[in-house]
């Protein structure tokens, strides 16, 4: 099962998950809004944005539309 | 590239039209930004490819080159998502929403959970959590028990698994009970209960994703797209299917798949339970006094109801407040300030999704 990072933690996961489920699944979140706001998923069909992330360096990946992969390195915006 | 149907959406609407197509000797792409085919409906079941059509999944396409004389919208439905205060904090989530990550490895088992909203889809989220192991704790829909029972008298109309949810609610169930107030771990009723909870699933209805119609000029009809019993649009080759012609569910958009697909007229009579669901949960008016100045509207720019007062249409207020224009493109709040406000939707202008400039480099 994939070992990712989470936020520079490294983490192994029981299962195929998307990351706004693995993130919500370690009970973070996944960002800040613009007036401080914590923030996690709210649609989970790739439309809110509200659980976007920072997925191997690229910034502002909607965790609910990618699958977490072995090696995988997200950062929340807590992180 | 050259087909004779391009089909964007390959949910119910759009597999079915592409199997019609097919079957009459067409060549059919089909295209949809999800991983793979069933639409929001059917997600994470391996839902029925069709045997020679091809299919483009999970691409944010910023442009494509095909040759077609024909181009089925089947693009379905988003839910509404209505602001009351606290509706920001992350517990709280859309009831198609939490399904959705439950069925992509959120964990689930023991959670307790809260399904408010109105109509089918909060009762068949509300049997799928339950099945994984969630503890439903209380299902609040919004719309009156003398509504619910009209609406029941036509239940032979619903399709089966729907059906089935009701019969298995040995769940805590209310009609005519909304939510006022979110707060950390728990939701406040408007019958004045405060019920625990991991998670606030909300279900308020659907709105169709008319963005692509819009921007190929076709017609609207109270919000949806205009069609006729081809499932054509007003703009020539342009058909539309499913719930952008009206919010009714699986069959109706199979229905309608099969009569853009094969080029013959719409069987069977959707248009009276579309109706039906659409009169027996129209929101209450209640549902707009939750909502206080301080109240979140705009996800994406943090702007909050107070802000918005003033104006008299959403463009003026997109342009003072910010109001709509973050990521979601006012996919969110554009619904919720129509509801609230009465402001209809302002033009569509592409890309109709926030696209990297290096999809549109990279295709030039």
């Amino acid at each position: 099962m994939p070992f990712v990072k989470l936020n520079g933690v490294q983490v192994e996961l029981d299962e195929p998950m998307s990351v706004a489920a693995a993130l919500m699944n370690l009970g973070l979140t996944a960002r800040k809004s613009v007036s401080g706001e914590m923030r996690g998923p709210l649609c989970a069909i790739g439309i809110c944005f509200e659980c976007r992330v920072k997925v191997d360096g690229v910034l502002h990946v909607r965790g609910c539309q990618v699958m977490v992969r072995e090696g995988m390195e997200v950062w929340t915006d807590e992180g | 590239m050259k087909v004779d149907t391009v089909i964007v959406g390959a949910g119910p609407g759009g597999l079915a039209a592409a199997r019609a197509a097919k079957r009459v000797g067409k060549r059919v792409l089909v295209i949809d930004d999800n991983w793979g085919p069933g639409g929001q409906i059917w997600r994470g079941r391996a839902g029925p490819m069709v045997e020679g059509v091809e299919f483009q999944f999970g691409r944010q396409l910023a442009k494509l080159d095909v040759d077609c004389s024909q181009l089925i919208l089947a693009c379905g439905a988003r839910e509404l998502f209505l602001p009351f205060p606290g509706w920001t904090m992350p517990h709280v989530l859309g009831a198609g929403g939490l399904q959705a990550l439950v069925k992509t490895g959120l964990h689930i088992k023991g959670k307790r959970v809260v399904v408010v909203g109105s109509g089918p889809l909060p009762l068949a989220v509300a049997a799928n959590l339950k099945k994984a192991g969630a503890t439903v704790v209380l299902v609040a829909e919004q719309a009156s028990w003398e509504s619910l029972m009209r609406f029941g008298l036509g239940l032979w109309r619903w399709p089966a698994r729907i059906v089935q949810a009701f019969e298995l609610a040995s769940w805590n169930y209310r009609a005519g009970v909304w939510p006022v107030e979110a707060i950390a771990g728990a939701v406040k009723m408007s019958d004045g209960n405060t019920w625990n909870c991991d998670y606030l699933a909300c279900g308020f209805g659907l709105v169709p994703n008319v963005e692509l119609a819009l921007l190929a000029g076709c017609r609207l009809r109270d919000g949806f797209v205009a069609v006729d019993q081809y499932q054509k649009t007003s703009v020539d080759g342009i058909y539309a299917i499913g719930e952008l012609t009206g919010i009714g569910g699986v069959e109706k958009a199979e229905a309608e798949g099969e009569a853009a697909g094969s080029g013959q007229r719409l069987q069977g009579n959707h248009a009276s339970f579309v109706r039906s669901l659409r009169e027996s949960f129209a929101l209450r008016p209640e549902l707009k006094d939750v909502v206080r100045a301080d109240t979140m509207i705009c996800r994406c720019e943090d702007v909050r109801f107070g802000a918005l007062q003033g104006f008299a249409n959403r463009r003026e207020a997109k342009l003072q407040t910010r109001c709509g224009m973050g990521p979601c493109q006012a996919r969110v709040c554009g619904p919720a300030v129509e509801f609230l406000l009465g402001w209809e939707a302002d033009r569509v202008r592409p890309p109709v999704l926030p696209v990297r400039v290096k999809e549109l480099i990279d295709r030039e």
